[in-house]
């Protein structure tokens, strides 16, 4: 339990490799994190342009890869999904955010496993590195999809890029599950026993709360796809049949037989649901905390909120096969995931209108943060919506691999997150670098991205339920799908202008990194821990001081209080609730 | 209702129109949720801006209120479960005496077999009006069947059959697509659904019918492979009589009893020791890798001929007046 007496175990470090690289310091570490998950999000989105482009102009000369086959086109979007997933979606908001701000918001010193920390993330790295080697080895990369479907992704001679590529794709996996792990463990740890003096369970700040239930969605399932991972390298290198039964792939007889094709999907979906939470859950944080901040009012029912994180925490383990329901599993399995899937819109529902509820009666103040927040839950909510379309087996079975599933799932968990990302990095700027980001580019940036989003994913919808199947390399000559090219034409120039847009937010980023107004400790006037402390933290992050905690995180407007917000570490004697 | 609104393929199977009306129902549905939260955030939004000198109220938040908004989505969301869950169970249940048609994917391309013998690459006729079951695997990786004017999808995995079924209400030609990811050409492993009216389906049959019936060309292979010498039909041999077998319950050497559905066929022929049947000896040798998928169609199609009633016999009713369900020869 949380204790006032924690000693930090290593002292300030000198030298720059141990200061910056190899550094144990938590706020160093989730910087890196953050730069890498900013590195991997080019890539990936330079591949989706890459993508775009092909689909409407096909016979198109790109640069760097040249004239688009079949299989470019489709190991495109296996890095994409993967890049995108495992290095930006789960890196930036917990390995980022969560590394740098659970350990300040909860009043400790530093991680409980320093050196855990920094090897978690030297790892992901790795990892990283691993998976990009991919677009470099014969044949190229893997092109089974970023779920890697087997016996697709078991079998060597399935196409280009299933040789060495595909094993490396593995192998990366692999390593970046044993990175979450260690980063989960740590989490969970630090939540659970370096809280400071005052700071219960229930007054966390819901950021707090998220990063810890997502640590566990992540404990449990990075092992499952490890495990998953390691059988699928033994079917491919060592002969064994987990996953294929006897099949005849060019006329020749393979040489595994008896294995389940559909093991794969159940082990891979185990992880891959919870992993949309393990994305979204901390968006869900910043938005709650940046919404009652600049509302200036206590978020509209706190306990609620952590109850319903922690209900979609666990519900999201029961839902895996609505992945599956064109599997040809039994009806009556269908129906419970089904209703498990339709179950879990009730917390999402709670979370929504408690957002809304914090809104109403605020004194909002729109600086870029806050639109992030509310751009956040604008997405949540489109994205959301189309959940029980495709909860529905009888729904899904149209829409199941058509292009309304991508407009889906890019929406709630990759472009929901993303805002999340950048609610974060608009808010929490001034006290990792000290100085303001410029607040005009920063409008200019959320209004361009919130339009060209919905968009590019909004007609989405519409094609999936026309009949527009995704990952086709090529459909401009199907006579079928011969209307759909205007709307598909629109979405390739929304995209390219929101990808551009996406330069004024890296430009203004390094910009007022150095030339930015330099900004107070607490610029917002917020109320969680990071914002007692100096700016940008001392090593310690308090200075040799250990805070003692007072308040709940969100006493905004308390009647009698001589400002409208009482910090946490305040004394006792400001009365709230 | 809405045949013509260009938003949809169109709509030629007897499931079509209730899938269809439950999306329209949940397209409102998701757009009045979604305009009322936008009005409110932009209501909030401007009402309650930052203002000189007026402070936010303090609400922590409101139990009633949240139970409301607890108890309506979840009420909601039930009523589409159910309503879906309806539709879905009719879906997975192929009508009785249906017509069937075994179905071999491979890197990229459909392979159909008929009942009655016509093989067909990328292309399925089928008549108006008819049950058409679909027994389908794959050779090597996952594939899908989608026909998006019957709303109809099916993923066919390799090592095991899956099914579905579907009646198609209007003659034309149907756009038949590849839906699950199976590799490079994935985007090329298209085909088409032609629905013909029951008069000229019968005339298609006749120009191609060369070959025997699926089940006749089944039970050549069963000669020819030497079944015939221990599943016997006049006496016990040391194989079970298949003869009635299909769609009974198997009584297992191991207390199980299972289905002989067209899974339980498949892998008894392909590896024979996986259930052995109560009474018998473990005896018959494995036929994986021995047999193509193509030639155990036609053995399956064959062992579920042997459960045509004798002649005279009523047969199973036909659901719809003025079809019959087209039954296999008898040997």
């Amino acid at each position: 339990m949380a204790t006032g007496e924690v000693v930090h175990v290593h002292a300030a470090p000198q030298g720059f490799i141990r200061k910056y690289i190899f550094s144990l310091d938590h706020k160093v570490i989730g910087l890196q994190y953050y730069f890498l998950a900013l590195t991997a999000v080019f890539v990936g989105m330079f591949l989706s342009l890459l993508m775009r482009v092909h689909m409407i102009w096909p016979t198109a000369v790109l640069p760097l890869v040249g004239e688009i086959k079949p299989e470019t086109y489709l190991s495109l979007l296996t890095m994409h999904g993967t890049i995108m997933v495992f290095f930006v979606l789960t890196t930036a908001p917990q390995g980022g955010f969560g590394n740098y701000f659970l350990p300040i918001q909860i009043g400790a010193p530093d991680m409980a496993f320093p050196v855990l920390n920094m090897l978690s993330f030297w790892t992901t790295f790795v990892a990283f590195v691993v998976l990009l080697a991919a677009f470099f080895v014969t044949g190229g990369a893997p092109l089974h999809g970023w779920t890697g479907y087997a016996p697709l992704s078991a079998l060597t001679n399935a196409g280009p890029g299933q040789q060495l590529g595909a094993d490396l794709w593995i192998t990366s996996i692999a390593i970046f599950c044993i990175a979450s792990l260690m980063g989960a463990l740590n989490f969970i740890t630090t939540t659970l026993d370096l809280r400071a003096k005052g700071m219960t369970m229930m007054r966390m700040p819901l950021t707090c709360w998220a990063w810890f239930i997502t640590a566990i969605l992540g404990l449990l399932a990075f092992g499952v796809l490890l495990s998953a991972g390691i059988l699928l390298l033994l079917d491919r290198n060592l002969g064994t049949s987990f996953y294929v039964p006897l099949v005849v792939v060019n006329g020749q007889i393979m040489g595994h037989k008896g294995g389940s094709p559909l093991l794969w999907q159940h082990l891979f979906w185990f992880f891959g649901h919870p992993e949309v939470y393990i994305a979204i859950l901390p968006g869900m944080g910043v938005a709650s905390q940046l919404l009652s901040t600049f509302s200036r009012k206590p978020i509209f029912g706190y306990k609620a909120m952590v109850y319903a994180i922690m209900a979609i925490g666990f519900l999201g383990f029961m839902v895996w096969g609505h992945h599956m329901f064109m599997s040809g599993m039994s009806p009556y399995s269908a129906f419970a995931f089904s209703l498990m899937t339709m179950a879990i819109g009730v917390p999402s529902a709670i979370k929504t209108f408690n957002w809304l509820g914090t809104l109403h009666k605020g004194r909002i103040r729109f600086q870029t943060p806050m639109l992030y927040a509310i751009g956040f839950v604008s997405l949540f909510v489109s994205g959301g919506l189309s959940g029980p379309f495709l909860a529905q087996p009888v729904l899904d079975i149209p829409l199941h691999d058509t292009a309304f599933v991508v407009g889906h799932f890019h929406l709630i968990m990759g472009v929901a997150a993303i805002f999340g990302m950048f609610a974060g990095t608009y808010y929490w700027f001034p006290k990792m670098f000290g100085r303001m980001m410029n607040e005009t580019w920063g409008r200019v940036h959320f209004f361009i991205t919130l339009a060209g989003t919905y968009c590019i994913f909004m007609p989405m919808h519409y094609l999936g339920m026309a009949g527009q199947p995704r990952r086709y390399s090529q459909f401009t000559e199907l006579a079928y799908l011969q209307h759909l090219i205007p709307l598909n034409t629109f979405i390739t120039y929304a995209a390219i202008l929101t990808i551009g847009a996406q330069f004024i937010f890296v430009i203004n980023l390094f910009w007022s990194m150095f030339k930015g107004p330099k900004s107070s400790d607490n610029p917002w006037e917020a109320t969680t821990l990071e914002w007692t402390t100096a700016t940008p933290p001392p090593h310690d992050n308090f200075g040799g001081r250990t805070p003692v905690v007072n308040h709940g995180p969100y006493e905004y407007s308390v009647p009698g209080a001589p400002r409208d917000f009482v910090m946490q570490t305040d004394p006792a004697s400001v009365r709230t609730h | 209702m809405f045949d013509t609104f260009p938003l949809w393929p169109a709509r030629a199977s007897t499931t079509a129109g209730s899938v269809d009306a439950l999306y329209i129902f949940l397209v409102a549905l998701a757009a009045f949720m979604s305009v009322s939260i936008f009005i409110m955030i932009v209501v909030f939004a401007t009402r309650f801006r930052r203002r000189k000198g007026v402070q936010a109220e303090q609400i922590e938040g409101s139990t009633p209120l949240e139970l409301t908004w607890t108890v309506i989505p979840l009420g909601i969301f039930m009523v589409i479960f159910v309503w879906g869950a309806v539709i879905y169970f009719r879906e997975r249940t192929p009508p009785r005496g249906a017509t069937e048609v075994y179905v071999v994917a491979k890197q990229w391309m459909w392979k159909l077999q008929h009942e009655e013998g016509q093989r067909e690459i990328n292309e399925l006729h089928v008549p108006v009006g008819r049950d058409v079951k679909m027994i389908m695997t794959s050779q090597d990786v996952i594939h899908s069947f989608y026909v998006p004017a019957f709303r109809m999808k099916q993923d066919v995995l390799p090592g095991r059959y899956t099914t579905a079924w579907f009646r198609a209400t209007r003659p034309g030609t149907y756009h038949l697509f590849c839906a699950e990811y199976c590799g490079t050409m994935h985007s090329g492993m298209i085909g088409q659904v032609v629905v013909m009216e029951p008069a000229q389906y019968e005339a298609w049959l006749g120009g191609g019918a060369a070959m025997g019936s699926l089940a006749a060309n089944g039970e050549s292979i069963f000669q020819q492979l030497g079944c015939s010498t221990c599943h016997r039909f006049d006496t016990q041999g040391r194989g079970p009589n298949l003869a009635g077998l299909f769609g009974k319950p198997v009584q297992l050497e191991d207390g199980r009893t299972v289905v002989a559905d067209e899974n339980y066929i498949r892998e008894s022929i392909l590896s024979p020791a996986a259930k052995i049947v109560s009474g018998f000896k473990p005896i018959m040798p494995v036929f994986q890798g021995l047999v193509s998928e193509e030639q155990l169609s036609a053995l399956v199609a064959y062992i579920k001929s042997l459960n045509q009633p004798p002649a005279g016999a009523a047969a199973t009713p036909s659901l719809l007046p003025g079809t019959k369900p087209q039954q296999p020869k008898v040997q």
